[in-house]
């Protein structure tokens, strides 16, 4: 098999997890509408501040929901030793790594079209350039996604994993944020050429972080 | 002929503690070798060291021709390991265990459904590892070695938690892994069963091997 093929049984074998848990639709979503529920609690009486905020409080919510996600993608390796059988299948490392942040990514997508969905009916937002937009969610996605896996398999050496992750990865994904954040901005005010620099900015470190988890992922999976 | 594992002088830390303090072996291919030794004697920390699941401290470890000092991943897609822990997903049943373990190395669906049959749990094809008792558990994480196509099977007290079915599915392996080059290291306190089935036997104390006796001409 060479590295797609490998990369797709490991994806493949996540997503059916997940669809048989079913935790993503059952607690990762669910957490994700009732934070955007309380932003909007919050905000009521200023419906204005409420759309003007809408980009980051989508992506703040995100952000949230995604250290779930990523917490449950090593919570499947540690249970029955399986992360010593991932480290003796003769997997190459870097398609573990982009097998397992390719099912975060595909996690998050379903979660952030809904959660768009929920910042329209509940924020009272119109989607102005789709192009843009569509394309910040993706490469934001992917660089969380990659980001995220990279740190989680650092934190999997960690007793306290869970609580490990959110301090090593929000940190390190502030620029997403802010990437996404301006970029969702500039294409809801339908100002799309705002929007190219930080998408631009969320390409670059998408494409950082995949590289990195690609050459590092092997080393830290054998000390976790 | 090339031995399948060679160690000389091997030393493994776990932390601080030696828990493999000089270790020599030569296991040659199709061999089936029993492990013995009281506990903590080091039988598993020399199991997961040629398994290259822990590092090599001191001393020269070669497995399928590859020198673990410098490298211990490469060989794994030759190698099973049978552990105290199954490997397994709680969420996949048991042919996809098997089938996801066997395309990892590159084996067919083929193979995976072959192991399943062997280790006798075609009737639990379509059960969850979650759902399976402790002792079909132990059968199907025999099954997902078996399923890789090892040329080195590594057995740490695989008869711990089988039944008279399952203890007999494991006896035919170990019997049948000469005629099909599979070289077996099993660690076991069940002497009297496992010494019948191994053709020879070494006696590992406080970190250190010494051969003992042919257990099988």
């Amino acid at each position: 098999m060479n590295l797609v093929q490998e990369a797709s049984l490991v994806a493949g074998k996540d997503l059916r997890i997940e669809a048989r848990s079913r935790v993503t639709i059952q607690q990762v979503l669910p957490f994700g509408l009732i934070v955007l529920l309380l932003f909007a609690f919050a905000l009521d009486p200023d419906r204005g501040v409420l759309r003007d905020v809408a980009p980051g409080l989508f992506w703040v919510t995100v952000l949230l929901a995604a250290l779930l996600a990523i917490s449950r993608s090593f919570a499947i390796e540690a249970a029955n030793g399986a992360r010593d059988g991932l480290r003796m299948s003769g997997l190459d490392p870097a398609a573990i790594f982009l097998g397992k942040a390719a099912a975060v990514a595909v996690e998050l997508v379903a979660l952030e079209a809904v959660l768009t969905v929920g910042v329209i009916v509940l924020f009272d937002v119109s989607l102005g350039a789709i192009g843009p937009l569509l394309l910040a969610t993706v490469l934001a996605t992917v660089g969380v996604a990659a980001t995220g896996t990279l740190y989680g398999v650092l934190a999997a050496s960690s007793g306290a994993r869970e609580t490990l992750v959110p301090v090593l990865l929000l940190p390190v994904v502030s620029p997403v944020l802010l990437g996404a954040t301006r970029a969702w901005e500039a294409a809801i005010d339908g100002a799309p050429s705002d929007a190219w620099p930080w998408i631009g900015v969320l390409a670059v470190f998408a494409v950082l972080y995949t590289s990195i988890g690609t050459l590092a992922f092997g080393p830290l999976l054998e000390e976790a | 002929m090339q031995p399948v594992v060679r160690l000389r002088s091997a030393v493994c830390l776990l932390g601080r503690f030696p828990a493999l303090a000089g270790v020599d072996l030569d296991v040659a291919s199709g061999e089936v070798v029993l492990l013995s030794g009281g506990n903590g004697a080091g039988k598993t920390t020399l199991l997961r060291l040629i398994a290259g699941l822990l590092p090599l401290h001191q001393g020269e470890a070669e497995v399928l021709g590859c020198d673990l000092a410098r490298n211990r991943t490469t060989h794994r897609r030759h190698v099973a390991f049978v552990g105290h822990e199954t490997f397994c997903y709680d969420d996949l049943t048991a042919r996809e265990n098997l089938r996801f373990a066997a395309r990892a190395t590159g084996a067919s669906a083929d193979a995976a459904d072959a192991a399943l049959e062997r280790v006798g749990l075609e009737r639990c094809a379509a059960v969850s590892h979650a759902r399976l008792s402790a002792g079909q558990r132990r059968r199907l994480a025999l099954g997902v070695a078996l399923a890789r196509e090892p040329r080195l099977l590594l057995l740490d007290e695989p008869h711990a938690g089988l039944d008279a079915d399952g203890r007999a599915v494991l006896d035919a392996v170990l019997e049948a892994a000469a005629g099909e080059d599979l070289t077996v290291l099993i660690a076991s306190h069940e002497l009297d069963r496992t010494r019948s089935l191994a053709s020879r036997e070494v006696v590992l104390t406080a970190g250190q091997a010494k051969t003992a006796e042919a257990a099988r001409p």
